[in-house]
């Protein structure tokens, strides 16, 4: 195949996948265009990631879920009962802040022990668990709050959401630390691509043109720099920017590469074939919602830290924007299809829309609607795209 | 006797990049049977499609003629308002509704916009009369066997008025004896002036029963043999499938039999739900490394059951009994400890129990092991690759690429996925539960070629089968089973199709 067959063939034959970035391309430049490149102003980059980092970071375990065949529509209460947490731990009982955190990712623990409990090994549908989750933990936030709110939190707490990593190297008028950090995570991506494809080469795999491996990279590189360029022109880089880059690399070699990662897709594609491939069902699936409660006490703490608040009716609804962002991200509503990237690029198709939206002044009230009609449409694409390639058969 | 009901005349269907049927005529008899064969993926299911109107008018190039007349078919529904019904292989019924609701689902029987209930269950009862299925019209699908379940599908079709009766594989999932039923009923229907169209691989059941049989192979018809006139025989229709002799429908083989590797004793499971009901009943039974023993039982005996059930207790409540490798006594409770004693089970069932569908090939080649593949925790995909390239090719699995979907794979190729997935899980004693259930001819005889190979690799292998002849073809020593019963051990000289039957018929004492 020449590099040009491969591009057309990249493009065709992964259209689920790549679809979503050329999606994601496309609605930044329109809303670039309709902002007057406010979208991309230093200052608005680093509003978008910080604003969706917990509906990123709740997406992550979201997507593992919904590819393990099942959905958790509790997530969102769960986010107002770790905030309410790590608020009771460190401001009512004035304990190191770090200890709140840790508090809180416990009961994020206990949360998934209790709903992977009666998921995986009782066989209730996750639908109707997480449902009464939803309600439990609500229930939860509101009594270990008393029904007030939390406030303010110690400035280190503060920090994980709203603090920023600069002057470590100095910079005039710009943070070169935050450069460096692009540039080694640049440099890292292509080191690891350049290994994988020594590998295949050892492995006599076919392997992409070398123009068009060189030209991915390139691209990436670009994109990660352009984006380094921006948070470093404005405070630098954001600590949960960090927090959520090395979840995305933990996980999506987590789904990629590990034995784990391979059987959550083997159950959400076929529940009995994973059962008679001697796969043990029933811990994959306790397993998944330990994950999901984690990660959710993770989101409680970074928005429970970016409001300095811990409110009972944080988190209201977050679970939606988690599900929605996994499936424009590419995951089957049957399970067994998805990526962590999908779901990331998916959650930032969500926030860059949001945002967008707000910089022209567009009501709350259309910003929704629209974003209804965006996941429908995500959605609609994907089931048309399953018809067309069976059609090609 | 030149009067024809239905002519399809140059009929080209093409799908992207490939041609499906090619000026294929076919030439239907008023009040015959007609069978239609060729090899998976010859175009068979493809000319039914277009046939009732799955593919719409326009979407293929030639004419239908239906009486005489040229017919324009835009959906299944116009096609059924002219007398075509077609039955698919897997059966359209909604299992938690009655017979009744089946029948007349879509067609419903109405009395000022309500459901006549007592016309409904009246007029399912007559037509349950014609095609000779005794049940309460009010009984669930669900509660009935798949023998009387195709009979609902044929009396569904009797209420709409068929004239044409389209039937792809009728009898894949029946019984001997259901299957000989389905077939009188269908003689019966001719007697009454319906013409069925019949697709079928079990060729004597064709030999039997039809009147006419058009051969197609990829995408062309070979031929239309007129059966009483030509005096057709089986191998006859194998030649015009397959395009070639075929000397021998099961490959010759001298086995190499070692000690016993495998053996159970005393073994008990019940039913899941109703748990006073025993299914398999105190079965012993051994296997000997390089054998291949056949387990033949009608069905409803409890062959899947009895496999199920040892391998990873997935099948059944109540398991009681002991299992032996070696002669050390091995556990068998969950699945991962049955592969890990070397135990492996390809299903019956691919579709639901073998395969991921969305998934790869190679995926599903590594599925049941990956831990060969992965150190601690982590998979080597390139292995991966390495192991299914290797699978493809000594098994033959046609496939664009390791990379593609194994649902988009024809039958045959899927079930050679489903051989390498427990090949390369390495067990000593590989069960194949009815291991060339749809698929082609052709394919059949590779897997047979696969199977006695891993035989001589010396393994042991228990071989489920419904069909007699691949029993008797294959295996070095069958058992028989009935009603969950273990009822005879015979061994490949003495075993013919009527002791078989015999044992598989024996009632308790």
């Amino acid at each position: 195949m020449s590099a040009m067959e491969q591009v057309k063939f990249f493009l065709t034959r992964n259209l689920r996948q790549s679809g979503i970035y050329i999606a994601f391309a496309a609605i930044i430049a329109l809303f670039a265009i309709l902002t007057d490149g406010k979208l991309l102003s230093e200052q608005n980059v680093t509003n978008i990631v910080v604003q969706n980092s917990y509906i990123l970071i709740l997406a992550i375990g979201m997507v593992i879920v919904i590819i393990g065949g099942h959905i958790d529509l509790s997530v969102g209460s769960v986010v107002a009962f770790t905030g309410a947490i790590a608020g009771v731990v460190t401001v009512r009982m004035g304990l190191p802040w770090w200890i709140g955190v840790l508090a809180a990712l416990l009961v994020g623990v206990l949360v998934g022990i209790w709903q992977g409990f009666w998921v995986a090994f009782v066989g209730i549908p996750a639908f109707i668990v997480t449902l009464a989750g939803m309600l439990i933990f609500r229930g939860a936030a509101m009594i270990t709050l008393g029904n007030t709110q939390i406030s303010p939190f110690p400035q280190e707490f503060r920090s994980i959401a709203s603090g920023y990593m600069n002057g470590y190297l100095g910079g005039q008028g710009y943070d070169v630390f935050t450069l460096v950090i692009g540039t080694i995570a640049v440099l890292a991506f292509a080191f690891f691509q350049y290994r994988a494809r020594l590998g295949r080469i050892a492995y006599k795999q076919s392997v992409e043109a070398l123009p068009l491996f060189i030209l991915k990279i390139v691209v990436v590189g670009i994109v990660v720099m352009a984006f380094a360029q921006r948070l470093a022109f404005y405070k630098g880089l954001p600590v949960v920017l960090l927090i959520l880059g090395l979840l995305i690399v933990i996980y999506v070699m987590l789904m990629k590469r590990t034995v784990f990662g391979r059987h959550v897709y083997a159950i959400g594609g076929n529940l009995h074939a994973a059962t008679l491939s001697g796969i043990k069902v029933k811990w994959v699936n306790f397993w998944i919602f330990i994950n999901m409660g984690v990660l959710s006490a993770l989101a409680g703490v970074v928005f429970t830290a970016r409001l300095n608040l811990a409110n009972p009716k944080a988190g209201t609804m977050f679970e939606l924007d988690a599900i929605a962002a996994a499936f424009i991200g590419g995951a089957a509503v049957t399970g067994g299809i998805g990526t962590v990237v999908g779901a990331i690029v998916g959650g930032l198709i969500m926030g860059v829309m949001n945002n967008g939206m707000s910089l022209m002044g567009v009501g709350i009230d259309y910003q929704q609607a629209i974003k209804g009609l965006v996941l429908l449409l995500a959605v609609a694409f994907d089931v048309w795209n399953k018809r067309r390639v069976g059609a090609a058969k | 006797m030149n009067d024809f009901i239905l002519e399809m005349r140059g009929i080209t269907k093409t799908f992207p990049g490939v041609k499906a049927l090619q000026d294929v005529n076919l030439k239907v008899h008023r009040g015959e049977i007609h069978a239609i064969c060729g090899e998976n993926g010859a175009g068979k299911s493809t000319l039914m499609k277009v046939l009732s109107g799955v593919y719409p008018h326009g979407t293929y190039d030639g004419d239908i003629i239906l009486d005489g007349e040229v017919v324009e078919f835009n959906d299944i529904k116009s096609s059924e308002e002219r007398g075509i019904v077609i039955i698919h292989q897997e059966l359209a019924l909604s299992p938690f509704l009655s017979i009744a609701e089946n029948i007349f689902l879509g067609n419903e029987i109405k009395k000022a916009g309500m459901i006549d209930w007592n016309a409904t269950n009246a007029e399912a009862a007559k037509l349950m009369a014609r095609v000779g299925l005794d049940e309460n019209p009010v009984t669930r699908v669900v509660d009935i066997g798949v023998g009387k379940q195709q009979l609902i599908e044929i009396a569904k079709a009797l209420s709409k008025r068929v004239k044409i009766l389209i039937l792809d594989e009728p009898t894949a999932a029946l019984n001997d004896e259901d299957s000989a039923h389905l077939l009188d009923l269908l003689r019966h229907l001719k007697g009454q002036g319906i013409t069925s169209i019949m697709i079928s691989h079990k060729l004597n059941e064709i030999a039997a029963i039809a009147d006419t049989t058009t051969v197609i192979r990829d995408g062309l018809v070979i031929e239309a043999l007129d059966m009483e006139k030509d005096e057709v025989t089986e191998e006859r229709i194998i030649r015009a499938m397959v395009g070639r002799d075929l000397e021998n429908r099961y490959p010759e083989h001298t086995p190499t039999i070692g000690e016993e590797i495998f053996r159970v004793e005393n073994w008990n499971a019940f039913h899941p739900l109703q748990p006073d009901r025993q299914i398999v009943k105190d079965a012993h039974f051994h296997l000997r490394r390089g054998e291949i023993v056949g387990l033949a039982g009608l069905m409803g005996a409890g062959r899947t059951e009895l496999a199920m059930s040892l391998f990873g207790r997935s099948y059944g409540k109540d398991i009681s009994g002991k299992v032996f490798k070696n002669g050390t006594e091995i556990s068998t409770r969950t699945v991962s400890e049955a592969i890990r004693n070397g135990i492996a089970y390809a299903t019956e069932d691919r579709k639901t129990y073998g395969l991921n569908l969305i998934e790869d090939v190679k995926r599903n080649v590594s599925a049941a092991a990956l831990n060969k593949i992965s150190q601690r925790g982590w998979v080597n995909e390139n292995e991966e690759v390495q192991v299914a390239e290797e699978y493809r090719k000594s098994l033959n699995i046609r496939t664009p690429s390791v990379a593609a979907l194994t649902g988009q794979l024809s039958g045959g190729n899927q079930q050679k996925v489903v051989l390498s997935k427990w090949v390369f899980a390495d067990p000593d004693i590989l069960i194949l539960d009815e291991p060339t259930r749809g698929i082609d001819v052709g394919a059949k005889y590779e897997i047979y070629t696969i199977i006695q190979r891993l035989a001589d690799e010396g393994k042991a292998i228990l071989m489920i089968s419904s069909e007699l002849p691949e029993i008797l073809g294959m295996c070095d020593r069958i058992y028989t089973l009935a009603e969950g019963r273990i009822t005879g051990e015979v061994d490949r000289a003495d075993a013919n199709q009527e002791l078989l039957m015999q044992y598989m018929t024996k009632e308790e004492e």
